[in-house]
């Protein structure tokens, strides 16, 4: 009943052979809403990219303006009052943001899929489940009611719900919060896309049901070779699944990197704080690092490098001069793969 | 209310717990002056003993006749020190948030009592009903929910003292809530803003200084960080433990994170579906785990350590936690547990110390119920 | 243990807060400020308020002392002089400003009169039901059970009578029908609405978690309802009761015009825009006046509640 197992092989950064590199670019992106209060600048220039099974978790508070990118990437934030003044997300190669209403609805849910926070708001509480899952397969492939329900049953059995068969016809309410989100992610697989964006897929589970939540999610995308971006507050999450890290603050990416470089030597003031302000499990520490101060405000973001007023670091340039994602490299001038830091003073922070 | 249910209150199953001392107060008067009393230092002073709260389920419209009861708690017992900090760590729907309820006499316990000092507090009315209210507090999870959105910061923190005015003459008030502000880190100017105004952090510190007002003995806090980003949390736990000492106050800390249950707790109590499953120091829990259920719930823990990680056991548990308006008999963790044998399904395991570590002077001789009851160290790498 | 925090707390305190208020009224000196205070604060700068209030005070001085804005008597006409006479609309204030009506009597005249009996109606019949309707929803909703399922029962029950059918049959008991029977029939039936309202806002807020934070501290019933709940149930009540104010003015001047309102020789604004309806072609300006005189009251009412509701939300200040 109980699978007891030693996570020594955590999947290595996989090569996407079959479905071919690049499936995402996200160039320079800015999105901003336009409020009573004054603009609220949400995304300030993000760049990253996922490949065919690749995981990217970005990583950020609220407010970080990570969930919003998803949403830009998605084409599901309410425009107005969102605004993209400026930005390329590039998808198999061609701008997404270019194209017409037509031709993005049929990449989202066909070739992107977006797995929610909140499985019971998302799902339609007076349709079953089944209806719900195999609605996909007539909209989208024409089939009829009884292949659709086929198919449904299928995608339940493969995302582990016990007794597909029987639950099918079942509603919403009559499942646990674990099994809503395993029937989000049938949703999200059904048509078995090329990228899967989960937006908090684990936040509102407990954490006996988060794991065996993460492993299905984990092993899906491993067997489709689909691309994840993994979108999250956890830093614990994150280090069980993600290949590469990117963290996110105040509208802007402050650190990338692979997932195992970024807890050993984070080299961003912001990442040092954050992994330092977590209680540990297997350790009794005196007392907690805090990260002063508060989140900015997203109308009003401080001068210079966001950070610089809650930062140990900061001096007088961090108040006046933006600090680009630079590429990180050893004391030597090694390069780095993968790793970036918008800190004027990455050397001392990952050095130091 | 608090009709009884048709099942039998389950029976005893902490038979360990210390005697109580009750008290027996003839007159208001002297239940009032046994709660003014203090407690020394490392003194029980909240023992909650064979504690149930059945919530009936009815049918009907009219005539409501009762098909059957959720059984949110189910018989648990445990010690509160004084100045120390236990930790009662669950998932969801363990009950845990109904034990700080019955605690707070938000809710009126089914059977069992909470012996403050001696006193019943399920059992206390009137006056002495209102000194305990004084000396038990709690913080809030949702520091969003928890202020009232129309009132100022300073009518918040003040109306501790207007429900109870003996504890601050009326023209001291201002000036006490001023201090609160400042003890909790916030500037004593912000007192005539609203909530809204502040972030969650700050919120959270606001519910911390009403806590604070009335100079409680006890802080029942129900999971006052989860709420808060990751780089905020930090700060309010710092405050949490600065106030602690500073008040010299006993802390019943609720929460579902067990790193931060670790980090501020002394001792440690596991719940499942309405029982105590295992308790103990923090050490005794966390390192020397002997409850299944506490171990699977340790080794799912995501730990933000790649390399710490890959040499974890990890233990996934199938399903779901069953309904606790139909848990399962004998030993409710028998459906999701490798261990299970007949005997779980059929006898109560009791919470003691496990026979097989009976008299040893290890850290797995402490309070575990289960029948088969081992040491399993899940938390640091192998 | 001295200095557990890194943060000390006056480290954190140094930040500002997430939205910053504008610093140039002083407002964080002051001393103890309530939501009352604050929201009165906060009218007094609101144009919607200043507008709305003062049209309100013109129709209510109107309404109080008649004589003072004409010296015609609204009831004598001249059918020779004055038929249907038009309205001269540079002659403010004067007898034949807004014209004559079809048996000679200036229109002028009678909307100033009929503004009292218009406005008694309406403010009245709109405080009673805001009184006993919210009063009935509020104590259903806070106390739920046994006493909810009585006085929700009790509500659906007038619910179920059609209003200006039911204001019929019970105005037609009197003989003597004054601005009071009138008020007191209209109450009597049109309470249920706010009551409903009442009821919902108030389950929604009693489960609020500062409701809860405030039982925890020992606080009473009284000062749950009146601290914590009702300040937090009250804005859809207020819209609803505004609005409605219009639809009792208009449901008087129904009656009067099915001669179950006020006697013939009442003036109100009801009364004249029922007998204007029988020749709105062709002499629109018997109606115009009345029906404006109306809706200008009306709109300075929902006005009115709109800013207050705003005003007691510190959130949209």
């Amino acid at each position: 009943m109980t699978i007891t197992e030693k996570t020594a092989d955590v999947p290595a950064p996989r090569s996407g052979e079959e479905k071919s590199g690049r499936l995402l670019d996200v160039k320079d992106l800015h999105v901003e809403f336009h409020t009573r209060d004054g603009v609220v600048k949400a995304v300030n220039g993000v760049n990253y990219s996922v490949d065919a099974g690749e995981t990217l978790a970005v990583l950020g508070e609220s407010g970080s303006g990570k969930s919003v990118t998803a949403q830009a990437i998605m084409g599901i934030l309410d425009m107005p009052p969102g605004k993209i003044p400026q930005g390329e997300i590039i998808f198999r190669g061609q701008d997404m943001l270019k194209m017409s209403n037509e031709e993005r609805r049929k990449i989202r849910g066909r070739k992107i899929a977006m797995i929610f926070q909140d499985a019971l708001s998302s799902l339609n509480p007076v349709l079953s489940v089944g209806y719900q899952l195999g609605e996909m397969f007539r909209v989208h492939e024409g089939l009829s009611r009884k292949e659709a329900k086929a198919k449904a049953i299928e995608l339940m059995d493969r995302v582990k719900i016990p007794a597909a068969k029987e639950r099918v016809s079942d509603y919403p309410h009559q499942f646990s919060g674990g099994m809503r989100q395993r029937i989000m992610i049938a949703m999200a697989l059904a048509l078995e896309p090329d990228l899967i964006i989960a937006d908090e897929p684990t936040t509102a589970l407990d954490v006996t049901v988060q794991a065996q939540v993460m492993d299905l999610l984990a092993d899906l995308q491993r067997e489709y070779n689909m691309g994840l971006i993994l979108i999250t507050h956890d830093l614990g999450v994150v280090a069980d699944v993600a290949d590469k890290i990117a963290v996110m603050y105040a509208g802007r990416i402050v650190e990338t990197a692979p997932v195992h470089e970024l807890y050993k030597r984070p080299a961003h003031p912001y990442t040092r704080g954050l992994l330092d302000s977590i209680p540990r499990l297997d350790q009794k520490g005196q007392e907690l690092y805090a990260i002063k101060g508060l989140p900015p405000n997203l109308l009003k973001i401080p001068s210079g490098c966001a950070f610089n007023p809650r930062c140990p670091k900061a001096q007088d340039i961090c108040r006046t001069e933006v600090p680009p994602l630079v590429p990180v490299t050893e004391r030597d001038g090694a390069e780095l793969a993968g790793r970036g830091s918008a800190c004027h003073f990455w050397k001392e922070t990952i050095h130091g | 209310m608090a009709e009884p249910t048709k099942d039998a209150v389950p029976a005893d199953v902490t038979p360990n717990v210390s005697e109580v001392e009750t008290v027996d107060a003839e007159t208001p008067e002297e239940a009032v002056a046994a709660i003014e009393a203090p407690v020394e230092r490392g003194e029980p002073i909240l023992q909650v003993r064979n504690l149930v709260k059945h919530f009936p389920l009815t049918q009907g419209i009219i005539v409501k006749r009762q098909v059957g009861a959720v059984k949110a708690v189910d018989g648990i017992s445990f010690d509160l020190y004084q100045g120390e900090t236990l930790g009662i760590v669950g998932e969801s729907g363990c009950g845990k948030s109904t034990v700080a309820k019955l605690l707070m006499t938000l809710e009126q316990a089914t059977a069992g009592e909470v012996f403050y000092k001696g006193q019943d507090i399920t059992k206390l009315s009137g006056r002495a009903l209102k000194a305990v209210r004084r000396n038990i507090q709690m913080v809030f999870q949702d520091p969003y929910t928890s202020l009232n959105p129309r009132m100022t910061v300073g009518d918040i923190i003040g109306e501790p003292f207007e429900i109870h005015p003996e504890v601050a003459p009326r023209g001291d008030r201002r000036r006490k809530v001023q201090e609160l502000l400042d003890v909790v880190g916030l500037n004593p100017e912000y007192i005539n803003r609203y909530p809204h105004q502040f972030s969650g952090g700050q919120r959270q510190r606001i519910g911390i200084a009403r806590g604070l007002a009335l100079n409680p003995e006890i802080i029942i806090c129900d999971e006052p960080v989860s709420a808060l980003d990751v780089s905020v949390q930090a700060q309010v736990i710092n405050l949490m433990e600065k106030l602690q000492d500073e008040f010299n106050l006993s802390y019943l800390f609720i929460a579902h994170d067990l790193s931060i249950v670790r980090h501020i707790s002394d001792r440690v109590g596991v719940m499942y579906l309405g029982k105590m499953a295992e308790i103990g120091t923090d050490e005794q829990i966390y390192d020397h785990p002997t409850h299944p259920y506490t171990q699977a719930l340790l080794s799912a823990v995501p730990v933000p350590d790649p390399e710490a990680r890959e040499g974890r056991e990890r233990i996934i548990l199938t399903g779901d936690v069953p309904s606790p308006a139909n848990p399962p008999s004998g030993c409710r963790f028998r459906t999701r547990c490798w261990k299970a044998q007949d005997k779980c399904a059929q006898e109560v395991p009791l919470l003691a110390i496990p026979e097989r570590f009976a008299g040893e002077d290890t850290p797995a001789a402490h309070e575990s119920a289960c029948h088969f009851a081992e040491e399993k160290d899940v938390v640091h790498a192998a | 243990m001295p200095d557990v925090t890194k943060t000390t707390p006056a480290e954190a305190a140094a930040e500002t807060p997430v939205v910053t208020m504008k610093p140039a009224d002083g407002r964080e000196a002051g001393g103890a400020r309530s939501l009352w205070s604050d929201a009165w604060r906060d009218l007094r700068r609101r144009p919607l308020f200043v507008i709305s209030a003062l049209l309100i005070l013109l129709v209510l001085l109107v309404s109080a002392f008649p004589g003072l804005f004409t010296s015609t008597d609204p009831g004598s006409g001249d059918l020779q002089k004055h038929f249907l006479g038009s309205p001269n609309l540079g002659h403010f204030f004067q007898e034949d400003w807004f014209g004559y009506d079809r048996q000679g009597r200036s229109i002028y005249a009678r909307v100033v009169y009929g503004a009292r009996n218009s406005v008694m109606v309406g403010v009245g019949v709109t405080l009673l039901v805001t009184f006993f309707g919210g009063l009935v929803g509020m104590l259903a909703g806070y106390f739920g059970g046994f006493w909810d399922s009585l006085l929700s029962r009790i509500t659906d029950v007038f619910f179920g009578i059609p209003f200006l059918l039911g204001a019929m049959v019970v105005l037609n008991a009197f003989t003597d029908r004054n601005v009071w029977v009138i008020t007191g029939a209209l109450a009597f039936l049109g309470w249920t609405q706010i009551a409903r309202v009442m009821r919902g806002a108030v389950i929604t807020t009693k489960h609020a978690d500062y409701v809860m934070a405030a039982k925890a501290l020992g606080a009473g019933t009284k000062r749950i309802l009146f601290r914590h709940v009702l300040p937090n149930a009250v804005a859809p009540v207020i819209v609803v009761a505004t609005i409605a104010l219009g639809t009792y003015i208009v449901a008087e001047s129904t009656l009067s015009y099915l001669g179950l309102g006020f006697g013939s020789d009442a003036v109100s604004w009801g009364a004249d825009i029922s007998d204007a309806t029988q020749d709105i072609r062709n002499n629109p300006h018997t109606l115009i006046f009345p029906a404006g005189m109306l809706s200008i009251t009306v709109l300075a009412f929902i006005m009115l509640g709109d800013a207050v509701r705003e005003a007691l939300d510190p959130k949209l200040r």
